[in-house]
């Protein structure tokens, strides 16, 4: 089933990005999904060619957690992690985020809200970055898709499998 | 692309007056003073963030002695592009496995283990 709402995405200030994305379940699932490692590991391992090796998620204030994924075949490796700072179940996550690769200074900190009406979860991602120039930078990758028509062998890969398919 | 290629790539696009440069590359070249007219700014300071720009690999500047043409130079755009619209599809790419995962999950306390066949 595909998602009716999709990805969304603006800025509610200098500093921030705000994502949001409908789902079709109550909000206790969905913050379940974000936070068990066991559920995070089954929608967040990559597609065919992929693996996730590493999902450690310590769920209280102030426990880290840290994603690892590998691409099988290229050895391609991205990593994140942070410290939660707020948990709020089934309401509200607070955690700082960082990819060991980085293309922005400092770290940046996601607050997620997850509401509920109808049946349907809206969960609301703001990333705060340190400086405007940090945002700004994450944000012109937005300008340079004008550039270049054809993105993106990892695009390819990502969307070239299913995850059901495989549990 | 090395990670140093990709901190300067974006250290130079860090800048939105050195973004809006590049963008007005995307319609074709331009001298320096066509690059400063719609900025408002001396020819001094867009030689600087040409310079930052041309450093970075992003532009290179034509061989004509008087008017050194600016053009944009796709590739290193092309790379960090690639890079980061990675994250990007791979966020929305895996919004859509979550989906799938939450559909499974509320389908099974109805059935009880339901034998598990190719999903949705």
């Amino acid at each position: 089933m595909r998602n009716p709402a999709g990805l969304k995405m603006s800025t509610p200030s200098d500093r921030e990005i705000l994502m949001t994305r409908d789902f079709n379940a109550p909000r206790n699932l969905v913050f379940d999904c974000w936070t068990r490692p066991e559920l995070v590991k089954r929608w967040l391992l990559g597609p065919a060619g992929w693996s996730m090796p590493v999902c450690q998620i310590d769920l209280r204030v102030g426990g880290a957690y840290r994603f690892v994924w590998r691409h099988v075949l290229n050895g391609y490796e991205m990593a994140m992690g942070g410290l939660y700072h707020e948990i709020t179940r089934p309401s509200r996550l607070v955690a700082t985020e960082s990819f060991d690769e980085k293309w922005y200074t400092g770290d940046a900190l996601g607050t997620m809200v997850f509401t509920e009406r109808n049946g349907t979860t809206t969960l609301a991602q703001t990333i705060l970055y340190e400086s405007r120039e940090a945002r700004d930078m994450v944000l012109a990758s937005e300008m340079e898709k004008g550039v270049t028509a054809n993105f993106d062998r990892l695009a390819h890969l990502l969307e070239s499998g299913a995850l059901a398919s495989d549990a | 692309m090395t990670p140093s290629q990709l901190d300067v790539t974006f250290a130079a696009l860090a800048d939105p007056t050195r973004r809006a440069i590049l963008a007005r590359l995307m319609a074709g070249e331009a001298s320096v003073t066509e690059l400063a007219e719609p900025f408002a700014m001396t020819q001094p300071s867009i030689s600087k963030h040409l310079k930052v720009l041309e450093g970075a690999g992003l532009i290179s500047r034509g061989r004509d002695k008087q008017r050194r043409p600016c053009r944009l130079e796709a590739k290193p755009l092309e790379e960090a592009n690639e890079w980061l619209e990675g994250y990007r599809r791979f966020w929305e790419n895996r919004f859509q496995a979550l989906d799938a995962l939450l559909t499974e999950l509320q389908a099974e306390p109805a059935k009880t283990r339901r034998p598990k066949r190719g999903e949705h």
